[in-house]
């Protein structure tokens, strides 16, 4: 690409465009939310806005109506509630494994997509939420879901996988939001001194603790900021792990499987980067961005990509020889009516989305630009709800009995809803470009020349 | 109150040096400790391990307290689905035991990671006094530069030997951009 490697081939770019200082950095990122809203956000955040209606009156309808405006039924009673929660929830894992793991293992690159990506996970979250409250069918009473002392003298059944999600999604939701605010001190200390207004001030100062970048609090901050990133490492594992067991524990044909979280958990990440992909590349071209979010992060992410979409291929390949493996009719028969059954068309365009389109990557001209890379990432958005729409409903949709078979398919409700939490995603995000730095600046700055020398020379002085 | 006056009356709090440089940072934490002054605020727009080293490193406590919540919220988790299980609300669902505590690991290892969390996020205020939305430092208009590109050093007149001419005079010989004095 002619942005940052002239030829593609002579090397890797750069993580950092060269020539950048803290000051550049600090004034770079810091004008993004200081400077006045460009008109454009104005129209983004205006569709988005729009678009979150549809969650807001079908969620309204719901209450009011009940969970027969959706297409669930007997016998395919988790439609798209489920799926669209599997589907958040996988998308929000690509955050925390950037934020998280990829800094345990000192990958430098993290540090200028880290911050969005994690406010993604946090919105992706929102969205997942919404979900298992509305598909309770009650949802004020919700709260039923936590243990509690109440008058009923009731308490939640803990040997059940459902409640194990209540406690795995809502402690990632915490976690996750705590990771992200502590991450932000430093930076919005940065606000406060840099921007003009004084109500700004206040805000931004109150937001940062009054943060001054003591060296003892520094000290303190890296260790919690390490602490935190190895607590939330197991916990990301664990969280689209449990989600797999709603499935895994139950006995339908197609969900009865050891393969489970292993393979969700690569599905998630899988989702996770298509999605950051797919925010990013919009988002460098849109505040001018390129000097931070270099090709050399396209690469690594589309790389992810196409190695996290390799194991979901195992996936399914796996899925295939087991089902014959067993010798169990109804597992094979399974399989059989993925292929050749009602919903043949989706099962065959996950193939597509999920397997073929990401095989792209291999190819160097992709990888070196950012359209064509955005381009596989879509294709494995859709390919991540296709996958989650088969294993839900296929398997429900002809189960054991020939007699109690049906099928199932979204009604407008179900559609609306489901638009509707895209549209609550991208108006939290838009909201975030807006007032937040999306890129870590103090993090930006310890990559830079000038703070690695100083490391360097006490290494020396020290020995 | 200070026993100590600025130029313009008011109480001094300290004085505080600007240095371009992290290197520069370092060696005037150097000196000013060699010169004996030991209550001294060095501020980084960025970590640095080095100053830390140079003023007055101990280990962290944060690692204990997060150990502590971690503890707590893994045997407060178990035993909450053990209590509620077997003392106040046994139900027999698939004549599974009362105590089925292989499937209790999951709900105790999510409090685990919970409460170790909010352990790291609160014993790292608590140990860094924050929030702290006033301090004095915050008075020398030059101090919104720490959060940019500037480090700075700050001799406090806590400092027992605090002496405001022998403190000038140790930080004038670090090669600062300016000095300022800082109100209280």
């Amino acid at each position: 690409m002619a942005d940052l490697s002239p030829d593609g081939r002579m090397g890797k770019p750069p993580v950092l465009a060269p020539g950048h200082t803290p000051a550049t950095v600090t004034d770079h990122i810091s004008a993004i939310v200081l400077r006045q809203t460009p008109r454009w956000w104005w129209v983004a955040f205006g569709i988005s806005f729009l678009v979150m209606q549809l969650l807001l009156v079908g969620i309204a309808y719901l209450v009011f109506e009940g969970v027969g405006i959706w297409g669930v039924n007997n016998p395919v009673g988790w439609g798209f509630a489920i799926i669209n929660f599997v589907w958040w929830i996988g998308i929000g894992h690509a955050g925390t494994l950037i934020s998280a793991i990829l800094l345990l293992l000192r990958q430098e690159w993290r540090t200028s997509i880290n911050r969005f990506a994690e406010a993604m996970t946090l919105f992706a979250v929102a969205c997942a939420g919404v979900f298992p409250l509305i598909h309770v069918g009650r949802p004020w009473l919700a709260y039923w879901l936590l243990p509690y002392p109440n008058t009923m003298g009731l308490w939640p059944n803990f040997r059940s996988p459902l409640i194990w999600d209540v406690f795995a999604v809502s402690t990632y939701a915490t976690v996750s939001a705590l990771f992200w605010y502590v991450g932000l001190i430093p930076d919005l200390a940065t606000l406060r001194d840099r921007s003009r207004r004084r109500w700004k001030k206040i805000v931004y100062g109150f937001a940062s603790m009054g943060w001054r970048g003591h060296a003892a609090h520094w000290h303190n901050y890296e260790v919690a900021y390490l602490l935190l990133a190895g607590l939330a490492t197991p916990l990301v594992v664990s969280v689209h792990t449990v989600v797999s067991f709603d499935f895994a524990v139950g006995q339908i044909a197609g969900w009865h499987a050891t393969i489970f979280p292993p393979y969700f958990v690569a599905g998630a990440v899988f989702a996770g980067f298509a999605m950051v992909l797919t925010l990013a590349i919009p988002l460098r071209e849109a505040f001018g961005l390129k000097d931070f979010i270099t090709l050399r992060h396209i690469q690594n992410m589309a790389k992810i990509m196409l190695t996290t979409g390799l194991i979901v291929g195992y996936g399914y390949l796996v899925e295939i020889f087991l089902a014959f493996y067993s010798g169990n009719q109804y597992e094979e028969f399974m399989i059989l009516n993925r292929i050749q059954g009602p919903y043949k068309i989706h099962w065959w365009a996950l193939l597509l989305c999920n397997v073929l389109a990401p095989q792209l990557i291999w190819v160097r001209r992709v990888r070196n630009s950012p359209w064509l890379v955005f381009l596989v990432a879509m294709f494995v958005n859709v390919g991540m709800w296709l996958e989650r729409f088969v294993i839900v409903v296929t398997s429900l949709s002809r189960d054991f009995l020939p007699s109690s078979w049906g099928t199932y398919s979204g009604t407008r409700w179900d559609w609306a809803i489901y638009v509707g939490t895209i549209g609550l995603f991208l108006s939290l995000l838009f909201l975030f470009v807006r007032f937040l730095p999306m890129i870590s600046i103090f993090e930006m700055r310890t990559i830079l020349p000038e703070a690695k020398d100083v490391h360097k020379k006490t290494g020396k002085a020290q020995g | 109150m200070s026993r100590f006056k600025t130029a313009e009356g008011k109480n001094l709090y300290g004085l505080m040096a600007e240095f371009d440089s992290p290197d520069k940072l370092v060696a005037a934490c150097y000196s000013a400790r060699d010169a004996g002054f030991r209550r001294l605020g060095a501020y980084t727009p960025y970590p640095i391990e080095a100053v830390w080293e140079a003023i007055d490193h101990h280990r962290s406590k944060l690692p204990l307290i997060v150990l502590a919540g971690g503890l707590i919220g893994a045997i407060g988790g178990f035993m909450l689905q053990y209590w509620t299980s077997v003392e106040v609300y046994p139900m027999n669902i698939g004549g599974r035991p009362f105590n089925s505590w292989v499937a209790f690991i999951v709900p105790a290892f999510e409090t685990t990671i919970l409460c170790a969390s909010f352990a790291a996020v609160l014993g790292m205020f608590a140990l860094n006094k924050l929030p702290h939305p006033y301090h004095p430092a915050f008075n020398v208009e030059r101090f919104a530069e720490a959060s940019r590109d500037r480090y700075f050093l700050l001799i406090t007149t806590k400092d027992p030997d605090f002496d405001p001419v022998r403190a000038r005079e140790v930080l004038e010989r670090t090669h600062p951009v300016e000095i300022n004095e800082v109100e209280e």
